[in-house]
């Protein structure tokens, strides 16, 4: 009872957060100028880790398909569609969130849980300044528009990784290229996109959330933090299966 | 002119403030004092706005704070200047980036303006050389300079200052009550400083309220407190050997 009442707490106070994040910025000019920054601090300090942790998982699907699941009875190109598939479907999108739940979730609850005991968003306040929408609204249009570049690169590194066993003399260029090729429906990879814009949605609003209701000192800031990405990653899991339903 | 009339705050069953009344003049600096956990730093949220009283008014020149709308409140924080206990300059802006951002939010000048009128508040500091650097690289004396910068920049019709010499050592603290009270002569502001420092008490007080308890148990100015009879206030003040001595010594003068 007390955790059902605790959560509808945090629910109505997150919706009021997200009442004053979700309106027009005080000045046009602040918000382009925060946004870019985001997009560049949160999108495109990702990309390396997205590129190398969907190159190696890319590389080790397609090995572990064709270890454990191809036989005789089987087409050689399973191990491409397959492989391509769960990039397309899931790793790319729900489990790369997942990863970045973690790196941009304690970075934002920490940045903003830092300037809320150091009286930065304070002073914000004073000044008159939305301080909700200054300080979130960059981050969540950001996260969201860099969203579906990171997906693309996360596939694209992904089936590169698949290639790269053929060096290892596993599985040959021509099978994967027929696995990659077969009985390819564009729709999931939009789905992909769509799901990775929600969940970058719900990462930088519940991280931001967290960080901007820090109340105490660094142990309250690392404490949110951590309940960020909990947070964000068991609702990211949520939507999943939700979103999993509705588009496919 | 800051007015408060009747002014309480309860957290809960907790009631911290009770019943304070006392009046700000423009162009003076206004003291809060009292022992921490007397209520002096609620009753400075309550007067900017980041806590509402439980009841009471507070008039900013004729205009209830209290009772005013979101965007009314918002359009008078405009014409506050806020200096924190701690700062609380943003970490990812340079100084310059930091004295700007009230003009960058909220004015139409041009950029190059913004730098001249940013550079000029910086002067007034005597920051001029600084404005490249981090907060994280400059002292807190300086980091308490440059928040002084960037709370005048806006020419503000309030100044408010919790604690300004918080952290500071008794030089810099002279400079940083120094500089505070320039200011508020200068551009004959209504500044209020939230303070226990002692020779900021003795130094700027020209209108000096004394909450203890939640209650503001004297008003007066810094000429007014050595010969006050306050209990409370006295105990307070002349808490240490050198001030209390130096108390004997003018009650011994004024006896004759």
């Amino acid at each position: 009872m007390l955790t059902i009442k605790k959560g509808l707490i945090h629910l109505g106070r997150y919706s009021m957060l997200m009442g004053r994040v979700l309106t027009q910025p005080d000045r046009m000019r602040m918000f382009w100028k925060s946004y870019v920054n985001e997009m560049f601090q949160l999108g495109y300090n990702s990309i390396v880790i997205v590129l190398i942790i969907s190159f190696f998982i890319g590389a080790v699907i397609c090995l572990q398909i064709k270890l454990n699941i191809q036989s005789p009875w089987m087409p050689k190109m399973v191990v491409g569609y397959t492989t391509r598939e769960i990039m397309l479907l899931e790793f790319s999108s729900s489990i790369m969130c997942l990863i970045l739940a973690g790196k941009v979730g304690s970075n934002i609850a920490s940045e903003i849980g830092t300037m809320r005991i150091t009286q930065q968003i304070d002073a914000l306040d004073i000044m008159g300044v939305n301080s909700a929408n200054y300080l979130i609204l960059p981050k969540i249009m950001g996260l969201m528009t860099i969203m579906p570049i990171l997906v693309t690169f996360s596939v694209a590194s992904g089936i590169a990784g698949a290639y790269a066993t053929s060096f290892s003399g596993m599985t040959t260029i021509d099978e994967l290229n027929e696995g990659f090729r077969y009985s390819f429906n564009q729709w999931y990879f939009w789905c992909g996109i769509i799901k990775a814009i929600v969940y970058a949605f719900i990462i930088t609003s519940v991280s931001s959330y967290m960080g901007y209701s820090v109340e105490g000192g660094s142990v309250e800031v690392g404490k949110n933090s951590t309940n960020a990405v909990v947070s964000s990653s068991i609702l990211v899991l949520f939507s999943d299966i939700f979103l999993t339903t509705i588009l496919t | 002119m800051i007015q408060l009339s009747h002014i309480y705050k309860s957290f809960g069953d907790r009631e911290v403030l009770k019943d304070i009344n006392t009046v700000f003049e423009n162009g003076r600096v206004n003291l809060i004092i009292g022992q921490s956990g007397s209520g002096k730093t609620v009753l400075m949220k309550n007067i900017v706005g980041l806590l509402t009283p439980t009841s009471g008014r507070i008039m900013y020149d004729d205009r209830d704070f209290v009772a005013m709308t979101k965007k009314e409140k918002i359009m008078l924080r405009r014409e506050m200047g806020m200096i924190f206990q701690s700062a609380a300059l943003f970490d990812s802006l340079s100084v310059l980036d930091n004295v700007m951002f009230p003009l960058d939010m909220f004015s139409d000048m041009s950029y190059e303006d913004r730098v001249r009128r940013a550079k000029l508040c910086l002067s007034r500091v005597n920051l001029q050389g600084a404005e490249r650097k981090y907060p994280g690289e400059i002292s807190g004396g300086m980091q308490k300079r440059v928040a002084i910068a960037r709370a005048i920049v806006l020419q503000p019709k309030y100044l408010f200052c919790d604690e300004p010499n918080s952290g500071l050592d008794p030089k810099t603290s002279i400079v940083i009550d120094e500089l505070i009270s320039g200011i508020t002569h200068e551009d004959n502001i209504t500044t209020i400083v939230n303070t226990h420092d002692m020779n900021s008490v003795m130094g700027i007080g020209e209108h000096i309220t004394f909450i203890c308890e939640g209650r503001a148990e004297w008003t007066g100015s810094k000429d007014e407190i050595m010969d006050a009879d306050n209990k409370k206030l006295n105990d307070f003040i002349f808490a240490s050997d050198i001030l209390r001595q130096a108390k004997q010594l003018h009650d011994q003068k004024r006896k004759g």
